[in-house]
């Protein structure tokens, strides 16, 4: 790293040839130096690609490949891939490549948006009963306990029940179902996040340049979101990760028991639970939706790996 | 006789521990003086650190509490400021260093973000402007090539140059006062010397009052015009620098001074280093009467039954002893 070098220690005095090369060299602003970390790190540049394309598949995809996704065609019912459908087609004959790049807007996105929502749950949680010992931390714990104690699918059936139709009044029946699933699966996976954030801030917060910026006249708020929290990202963001995973994996749980998304809405999740019971006769039509699960889970996991060493200045790569 | 800058007055602070109450600073008197150097000096665990933090209101409450007393900052008491108010003193008006230079900084910053951060939170520079009073200060400390170094991280740092970066970051506001807690213990003794010799450069520059928290006699010899000594949360002696390494009255303070290592006497008389026999009495239950009686070899009944009272020896010199 430019700076770190022997040679712009003795920098100050300018007869030294190397201290003046030194001093030539261009900074970086801390943003270009994870930049540069980021990209040394292979396997999450790899991922990044593959989630970008992923995301730009999604995206733009269905107004290239213009099959409709609910086109039924009996004579060409659970054909494996031809140029006609490169994915080939379910038993109702619908292109299964249209099928997964329209139903992977919703897949992505409930799986990004419910992270979001469990890690600000969770850091919210876990800041404010790490900073605040006694009753509010013990009362903050106790219900992430609660929370990590009940049966997670009696609770989601519970609470689809209960606000489904509401929620598809107030926001129509796409939207709505998006809004409460993202709800629902980040509001059950805050958990962990507000563990890991609480037990970050009470080993962080006895920290010396805590105290540092105490001393220099940091009020409370600023010493956790200046100080600590930056420091607990790491494990936050392989939680967030994780959670991504998840968010996915629960909500084609819920479109399998058909709570989730309607059935005319090709999910990932709903499009490998409806190829389940062709996997003998037509593997491909769950082999596609399932690999792209697998590829958007595994390349968030990567870049996860990838942003917490790159968001680490500590690490000199 | 002048208002001093910071007058603690008969400091009280307790802390309350599974095994009872602990009177870490017990009844502590000190006053500073503008553009003085006060040492504090004894033993760990005698209540250096407890009364430096007290006075920036640094004490973790609950357990800490205030017992008693008043810590008067130009007349004014702090121990019932509100906390927004003290944050206004913090740095601005008294600025601490603390003793291990190595995790004192945020790893996750560039010490130029972290002296402009202090700098737009007190005195509402931009962070432009910030950065180059961050430079300044860097330039100041003797960091070479400051222009350059303000951009790295601590971990690029050595331990005297962080401390160089604490004294930079702590005297960024211009503080009144600066509190020193054992700010050379962590280095080497040859950085030990540079440090020690900044600070009193940066004292003559902005006129600044020191208060040097120490365990090293020496440096108190070389650095500070006033001493006081403590023991087991109480001052046992305090007087001008010559006084107290000159005349020592209280057997401790005697003690610590016969207790400094001498390389000559050592290397060619092999004499032992002398030390004072036995350790400082529990906090949680002190013994009546003076507190280092049972260390003292001069101790009489007398010393066993009543503390003895602060009596002035000579102009400026006070000693808590029957002697």
């Amino acid at each position: 790293m430019p700076g770190s070098t022997p040679a712009s220690l003795s920098a100050e005095a300018p007869a030294v040839p190397a201290a003046a090369a030194a001093a030539k060299k261009p900074r970086f602003s801390p943003g270009l130096e994870a930049w540069r970390r980021f990209r040394r790190h292979k396997l999450a540049v790899a991922s990044a690609v593959i989630l970008l394309g992923m995301i730009l598949a999604v995206a733009f995809g269905p107004l290239v490949w213009r099959v409709p996704i609910n086109e039924i065609d009996f004579a060409a019912k659970l054909e494996g891939p031809t140029l006609a459908h490169p994915f080939g087609t379910d038993d109702l004959g619908q292109d299964v490549l249209a099928r997964l790049l329209y139903g992977g807007r919703i897949s992505l996105s409930v799986g990004l948006c419910a992270m979001l929502v469990a890690a600000f749950v969770g850091v919210l949680v876990g800041a404010l009963a790490g900073m605040s010992r006694g009753t509010v931390d013990a009362i903050l714990m106790w219900l992430a306990d609660l929370f990590l104690s009940l049966p997670q699918l009696p609770l989601l059936l519970l609470v689809i029940y209960l606000f489904r139709d509401a929620l598809k009044s107030a926001f129509g029946p796409e939207g709505g179902v998006f809004i409460m699933i993202v709800i629902v699966i980040g509001g059950l996976r805050w958990m962990p996040v507000a563990r890991l954030v609480r037990a970050q801030i009470l080993s962080l917060r006895e920290k010396e340049f805590v105290e540092a910026a105490r001393a220099l006249g940091a009020s409370k708020m600023r010493q956790v979101v200046r100080h600590i929290l930056p420091n607990a990202l790491g494990p936050v963001i392989v939680a967030g990760t994780i959670d991504v995973a998840a968010a996915i994996i629960a909500e084609s749980t819920l479109s399998f028991l058909g709570l989730g998304f309607p059935p005319d809405i090709p999910t990932w999740g709903r499009v490998l639970f409806d190829a389940k019971d062709y996997l003998d006769i037509a593997p491909h039509w769950a082999m596609f939706p399932g690999a792209a699960i697998f590829l958007a889970v595994l390349s968030i996991n990567f870049i996860g790996d990838g942003l917490r060493d790159a968001l680490d200045p500590r690490r000199v790569l | 006789m002048v208002e001093a800058l910071l007058d603690i007055r008969d400091l009280k602070t307790w802390f309350a521990t599974e095994d009872g109450l602990v009177r870490a600073v017990d009844g502590v008197d000190l006053r500073i003086n503008r553009s003085e150097t006060v040492g504090v000096v004894g033993e760990s665990g005698c209540g250096k650190t407890v009364t430096a933090r007290s006075v920036l209101k640094l004490i973790d409450m609950p357990p800490g509490r205030f017992a008693g007393g008043q810590i008067l900052w130009q007349g004014r008491d702090l121990i019932p400021l509100q906390a927004a108010e003290m944050d206004k003193i913090r740095s601005k008006e008294i600025a601490i260093v603390f003793q291990e230079p190595m995790t004192s900084l945020n790893p996750v910053y560039t010490v130029g973000d972290q002296i402009a951060e202090v700098l737009r939170e007190h005195e509402k520079l931009t962070r432009r402007q910030a950065i180059e009073r961050a430079v300044e200060m860097l330039a100041l400390v003797n960091i070479p090539n400051p222009k350059m170094r303000v951009h790295d991280y601590p971990h690029q740092f050595s331990g005297g140059m962080r401390q160089r970066v604490m004294i930079a970051m702590a005297l960024s506001c211009r503080p009144k006062l600066l509190i020193a807690d054992e700010p050379t213990t962590a280095l080497d003794v040859t950085i030990q010397a540079q440090i020690l010799e900044l600070m009193q450069e940066m004292k003559e520059k902005f006129g600044m009052a020191i208060m040097l928290i120490t365990h090293a006699m020496g440096v108190v010899a070389e650095t500070c015009q006033r001493v006081v000594v403590m023991y087991a949360g109480k001052v046992v002696e305090e007087a001008p620098v010559e006084a107290l390494f000159g005349d020592p009255r209280h057997p401790y303070t005697q003690g610590l001074i016969r207790s400094i290592p001498r390389v000559d006497r050592a290397a060619v008389h092999k004499e032992r280093l002398e030390a004072i026999p036995g350790t400082v009495p529990s906090l949680l239950t002190p013994p009546p009467g003076c507190r280092f009686a049972q260390r003292c070899r001069f101790a009489k009944d007398v010393c066993t039954q009543a503390i003895p009272p602060l009596k002035e020896v000579s102009a400026g010199h006070f000693v808590r002893c029957v002697l």
